[in-house]
This record gives C-alpha cells, sequence and structure tokens, in this order.
C-alpha cells in the first residue's frame, strides 16, 4: 500500500470541511464516538446539520471562531492507498499555513464553486501548489446540484480554469464534478451525471501516478549524525546515517563529499535489518564508506555522475512567515536538508502578486504572508539543487537569530 | 523504475527514523517519553533501528503515578535490560509526599493530571532538551495540529496559536535556555498503522493488549480492571471478563473491551473492524470537549 499526501484549502463557504468529513465517513474513518461527539457538539451551538468541520477544527480558538487557523492533518485509508490530509484555511491572511501544507504534498485538492468559476482564492491556491511543485493538481468542481448537474455549467469552469493554468507550472490537472454535500463523484460515481465519463474523487486519488514524483536520477544522501557504536564487535564501524534525499545508491559507488570535496566509494549500506544492495529516496540508512575521511553532519554524499550546486550566493523565492518583516542587515540562522549556516538578505528583486502572479518592483518591506525573490548570501557555503530538480535538497527556512522563530520558507531558483 | 518505491509502513518507519536522527543530532540532552504503551513501545523501536548498531543513544523516561498494571512495569524493566539504556523513573507518589502535587479527589479523581508535574519536573532536573513521545495526530482533535518537533516555554508549557511553521522535513530545534521541545516522530501514524508494524516486525508489547481473564468492573461504557484503587459505587460488581485494553494508562482510568483477540494478527482484524476510537476508552479524554488540549497547554504528553 502506498502514501500518498494531499493538501487542501478554503474556508467553510466553499464545501471543503464537508467534503473532507464525507472521504473521512465514506472510507470509515470516522468512529462512532467522534461523530457522537461532533453530533452533540454541533446541538449545543443550536446548529440545524452536523457541522464536520468540528472534526478538524481542534483548538479552542478555532472552535470559538469558526475557523480553520492552522494546519491540520488527517487520515484515511482504503484497501489500495493511505492518505495524509493537510487540511489548510484558505484566506490570504494564511498563505504562510497553505505553503506549509503544501510543502510536503504529492497532490492539490483545488475546490472550485461551480456557480462562482475560478475566484481569487482559486487562483491563490493554484500558484501556491505551483511554486511549491506539487506535481498533480485535482480540480473539483464542487455545488454541481445546485447547477442541476449540467455538464455545460461544468465545461464553463474547466475551461476558465485552462486559461488559467496557461500561466502555472503543474503538467497534471483533472478535473471531477461533484456534490460534496449529496456525494456525486465523491467516492461513488454520480447517477445524476451520466454525461461525466471519469472517476470519482476517491478513484483517482486511489490511482493517480506518484511513482515518478520522487527524483531517482540525482544521487543526494545529506548526513544527519555519525553513528560510531562503542562496542568490540563494531571498533572501527563509522555508518553516515541519513536519509536519501534522491537518487539510487548502491554498494561499490562512486562518491564525493560535499561542499569538501572529498572522494571515496560505497562499502555498504545499512539498516538495522541488515544491509542492502541499494538505496533510494527516501529510505533512512546508515552509509559506511572504503576510506576514512572527514565527513560530519550538514556534509552531503553525491554520486559523481551528477553533481549538485555549491555556492554562497542564493537566489530564492521566500514566502515569509513572521509578523514581523525582514529586519535590514539582519543575520539568520539558513537551514537546508542537514546543514545550517549564517545568511543575510542581500537583495529583494520583486515581490510576487500571490493572486495574479504578477511581479512588482519596488513593491516596499517584505510582510508577512508575502512572497519575493530574493538573493541570500551565506556565510559557508551551501550544498543544493534548483527546487524544480529536488524538493528536499532545494528547500530552506530562515530562522530569526534573536527569536528562534521559523521566519520564512524558501525555495531556490538557481 | 516500478520497484523504487516504499509501502505506506516503510515511508513512515523512515520518516520517524530521520526524526528521532534529528533530535539526536539537534539536542544535547533528549530522552524518550516511555508508558509502556504500544506508541512508545514502536517509537523506542524505531530508536533502536535509528542508531544500530550502536545503542539508543538517550535515555527513557518513564512517569510513574504509582497505579501502575503490574504486567506494565515488568515489561518495562525487561525492555529497557534488553536495550541496554538508562532508565528515569518520575514519581508521582514522590511528588505528592513533597507536596509538589495534591492528590485529586472524589468520585472520579485519578493522577493523570499529576503526571505534568512529575514530568516537568523530571525534564528540568535532568536538564532534558529533548523529549520524544509517542502521541499522534490521529488520536485526539488537539493533537492534530501538534508539531513533530514541538516547542515548550520555560514553564514547559504549549501555545498551541504560536506554533513554528514545519515545512518540508526541516526542523527547527533552536531554543533559548531552559527552554525544551516535545518531539513526536509517529505523528502521521494511525491506529491502524501502529498495529499493522507491530505485526510486521513482530514487536513485543505487554500481555494486557492480548485478550485475558480479568475482574473487572462496568463503567461508563466500558470495563474498568479491579484493583486496590478501584472504589466501587452502589450498585457496580466485578465481573470476570475475557477482555483486553486498546491502550494503556493508568489502572484507575484505562478501561478494556471484551475481546477474544489473543494474537496479534485477530488484534489487526479487530482494530480494522472497530468502529470506535482507542481514546472512546479513556476517561480522561472525556471530561470536556477540549480537556486533551487544555492538558497538553499545561506540559502534558
Amino acid at each position: 500500500m502506498e502514501l500518498l499526501r494531499f493538501t487542501t484549502a478554503g474556508s467553510v463557504d466553499d464545501g471543503k470541511s464537508t467534503l473532507i468529513g464525507r472521504l473521512l465517513y465514506d472510507s470509515k474513518s470516522i468512529f462512532e464516538d467522534q461523530m457522537a461527539a461532533v453530533k452533540q457538539s454541533s446541538e449545543r451551538k443550536g446548529l440545524q446539520h452536523i457541522d464536520l468541520s468540528l472534526l478538524t477544527d481542534g483548538l479552542r480558538s478555532e472552535r470559538e471562531q469558526g475557523i480553520t487557523i492552522d494546519v491540520a492533518y488527517r487520515y484515511f485509508a482504503t484497501p489500495k492507498r493511505k492518505f495524509i490530509i493537510a487540511d489548510t484555511p484558505g484566506h490570504i491572511q494564511y498563505t504562510r499555513n497553505m505553503v506549509t501544507g503544501a510543502s510536503t504534498a504529492n497532490l492539490a485538492l483545488v475546490l472550485i464553486d461551480a456557480r462562482k468559476g475560478v475566484v481569487e482564492q482559486t487562483c491563490r491556491h493554484s500558484f501556491i501548489a505551483s511554486l511549491l511543485k506539487i506535481p498533480h493538481i485535482i480540480v473539483c468542481i464542487n455545488k454541481m446540484d445546485l447547477v442541476d448537474y449540467s455538464e455545460e455549467a461544468f465545461n464553463k469552469v474547466v475551461e476558465q480554469y485552462e486559461d488559467f493554468a496557461a500561466k502555472i507550472d503543474v503538467t497534471d490537472i483533472r478535473y471531477v464534478p461533484i456534490s460534496a454535500l449529496e456525494g456525486d463523484n465523491v467516492v461513488n460515481d454520480s447517477v445524476n451525471m451520466p454525461w461525466y465519463k471519469g472517476e470519482s474523487l476517491l478513484h483517482t486519488l486511489e490511482t493517480i501516478h506518484i511513482g515518478s514524483d520522487e527524483n531517482h536520477s540525482d544521487a543526494r544522501f545529506p548526513v544527519q549524525t555519525v553513528i560510531r557504536p562503542h562496542a568490540a564487535e563494531y571498533h572501527d564501524y563509522r555508518g553516515y546515517a541519513g536519509r536519501i534525499a534522491g537518487g539510487i545508491f548502491k554498494p561499490g559507488d562512486k562518491i564525493t563529499v560535499l561542499p569538501s570535496g572529498l572522494t571515496s566509494a560505497i562499502r555498504s549500506i545499512d539498516t538495522y535489518s541488515g544491509p542492502v544492495e541499494e538505496a533510494f529516496a527516501p529510505m533512512s540508512v546508515s552509509i559506511t564508506l572504503e576510506d576514512d575521511i572527514d565527513i560530519s553532519r550538514g556534509d552531503m554524499i553525491v554520486k559523481d555522475d551528477s553533481e549538485p550546486e555549491v555556492s554562497q550566493d542564493l537566489e530564492v523565492m521566500l514566502c515569509w512567515m513572521a509578523a514581523k518583516g525582514p529586519r535590514p542587515g539582519a543575520k539568520y540562522h539558513l537551514k537546508t536538508t542537514t546543514r545550517e549556516v549564517m545568511a543575510i538578505i542581500k537583495e529583494v528583486s520583486y515581490k510576487l502578486d500571490i493572486n495574479t502572479m504578477e511581479k512588482l518592483e519596488n513593491a516596499g518591506d517584505i510582510k508577512m504572508n508575502e512572497m519575493a525573490r530574493v538573493r541570500l548570501r551565506t556565510t559557508q557555503p551551501v550544498v543544493f539543487d534548483e527546487y524544480r530538480k529536488n524538493r528536499i535538497t532545494g528547500s530552506l527556512i530562515l530562522v530569526d537569530e534573536a527569536t528562534n522563530e521559523t521566519v520564512a520558507a524558501g525555495t531556490i531558483l538557481v | 523504475m516500478h520497484k523504487y518505491y516504499l509501502t505506506h509502513l516503510q515511508e513512515l518507519e523512515s520518516e520517524a527514523i530521520y526524526v528521532i536522527r534529528e533530535v539526536v543530532a539537534q539536542f544535547d540532552r533528549p530522552a524518550i517519553l516511555f508508558s509502556g504503551g504500544k506508541d512508545s513501545i514502536v517509537v523506542t523501536h524505531l530508536a533502536r533501528k535509528a542508531f544500530w548498531p550502536a545503542k539508543i543513544p538517550m535515555p527513557l523516561i518513564h512517569i510513574d503515578t504509582g497505579h501502575n498494571f503490574p504486567e506494565t512495569m515488568a515489561f518495562r524493566d525487561s525492555l529497557v535490560a534488553d536495550l541496554g539504556v538508562q532508565l528515569i523513573v518520575g514519581s508521582v507518589q514522590e511528588a505528592i509526599d513533597k507536596g509538589r502535587a495534591v492528590e485529586e479527589s472524589g468520585i472520579n479523581a485519578s493522577r493523570n493530571e499529576l503526571q505534568i508535574v512529575s514530568l516537568l519536573d523530571t525534564i528540568e532536573s535532568h536538564k532534558i532538551d529533548a523529549a520524544i513521545g509517542g502521541a499522534r495526530r490521529d488520536e485526539e482533535k488537539a493533537r492534530s495540529k501538534e508539531r513533530f518537533f514541538s516547542h515548550r516555554d520555560e514553564f514547559g508549557q504549549w501555545d498551541p496559536k504560536n506554533q513554528r511553521p514545519e515545512l518540508w522535513n526541516i526542523f527547527n530545534g533552536r531554543k533559548r535556555m531552559g527552554e525544551h521541545f516535545r518531539v513526536f516522530p509517529i505523528s502521521n501514524w494511525t491506529e491502524m498503522d501502529i498495529w499493522n508494524y507491530i505485526l510486521q516486525e513482530n514487536i513485543a508489547i505487554p500481555s494486557l493488549y492480548f485478550a485475558h481473564n480479568r475482574e473487572a468492573v462496568y463503567r461508563d461504557g466500558t470495563w474498568l480492571p479491579a484493583s486496590e484503587f478501584l472504589v466501587l459505587r452502589d450498585g457496580e460488581k466485578v465481573e470476570n471478563k475475557l477482555m483486553r485494553f486498546r491502550t494503556l494508562g493508568d489502572i484507575t482510568i484505562t478501561g478494556g473491551i471484551e475481546s477474544d483477540a489473543d494474537t496479534l494478527e485477530k488484534i489487526v482484524a479487530e482494530v480494522s473492524a472497530t468502529r470506535s476510537t482507542e481514546r472512546g476508552n479513556r476517561s480522561d479524554d472525556k471530561r470536556s470537549d477540549t480537556s486533551m488540549e487544555d492538558r497538553k497547554k499545561q506540559g502534558y504528553f
């Protein structure tokens, strides 16, 4: 059984909670006592219907305000796949939460109200999916029951979205007409839309091919820690522990350690269950080398046939996440894979309007929830790939030196 | 490229091992919070895998309420001996004796909340800067908002509205002196994943999880085990039941279910057919809609 991580974004109005509730309920992932508790809370609040958003909006402040503030993770499984939903709010003031949810997703579920068509929020979600390089988008055209299940209404929205999608960089986009409320095409095929020949949403989620989403060509192994057992039988053992971020490693492979440039070959790839003949992303393993060379946390082991970039100057698309914008000349801890260096923002090239993807030059200071293309300069070399080539080795966060808060997330452009 | 994919359990395992290794790399004095329940047993198993062939490079912490199942204690001691790791015990009885905690009274009294004092005292006195726990996001709605690396202030408190964003697999463990982190490597696992993994790896778990005959009292929809701490109410009677436990906490608050599942295979089958959550039998969660959030803010597991 494979794991599929997908993200949703939206507000109460567009039926996101209803859709998630239905996926969970119809896949029998909501238990009777959870349902009873939600029913009770709904009745206490004087609601007419069972408010499924109470399942996900668990924090006191969220329940009080009736909105999703944070990213909530929900889980369900079918006999074919296990799913992790990163359920995020959709309003612009929660862009950072949407970016967070999108960072680990294989797929984005974009909800459109069939009556309203493509709106600003649709574009925002899709741009974020594109910027974060989510490989697949499923556009759910919802509330089909309110447009008489009309094929024409569906086609109109599809056309609108296709026009817009020319601007974004996502190749796999699919469209499903649904009614989350009535259940049409969510789990079961709709009897109300015989004109729709495609699969239901759940069937699409179960079968969409995600096997090639990982980068299996450029071998990358960021070293997390060094394992040295102080035991007689493993006296000289030196295992480099980490999670493979890309490519395939095998014993005998010639490798280079970056940024030092030292070279060796792989002696063994070890796991608790025994040595393995090959290892690929996202496996956690320990690698031993033929030569005793200086390697520590923050170094990256790569194969000679494809080397990443090593530089102190980075072009990055930043999403600012802290209430206060960057201070002029401030230094930040930059974390990428297992490496940590100091960095300053040398230059802001432009800000990006997250609703229109327009570049805004000379647009003033960066504020929370804004995207900006910047140039970073680091104290030590950083080992990286372009984000579009590898989402692990191409991503970074900035941590404020004074408050220790994570203030920004970045995707590396070059 | 067909063969280059992991099953969901392999991927969850790899993610958890990555997180546990990050803890050891980023912190000076990490520890594993060990309750003797299946989730902390799985976390300990993952830690063993993460550092093999070395030993787990951190101690286990057990918060002893004094209201334990004897089976849990025996299991704990044999696991610690097998792993060759240090065990730190924080005692709730000691906290009560010293006046640091006040025993609850009344009909639903338990030592559940008192664990918070002992836990925070133990973390402080041993200067633990990262405590790894077995909480899962699917368990409870407040936990669904929890980060992998969850920051605690100098009073050990959680601020759910002001959590650090967590992106990709980059974890920010920076903190000031006196602050600490709670880290949850199995955040993305469900109860079903835990049981399937225990089955797949053949991990030893306390006998309490398997069906056995036990003296118990039916109260609030669950079978509470008879023990020296259980006070019978009017009309209640002790019965001998074939039962097992889905979760393990204190003997005073952990209810069992009627079951004849006496093998891991049968447990997996039972859990996959069940229609209620595992914490449904925990009276500590039934106190209010946000009782977990309220306890977590104070420093609970």
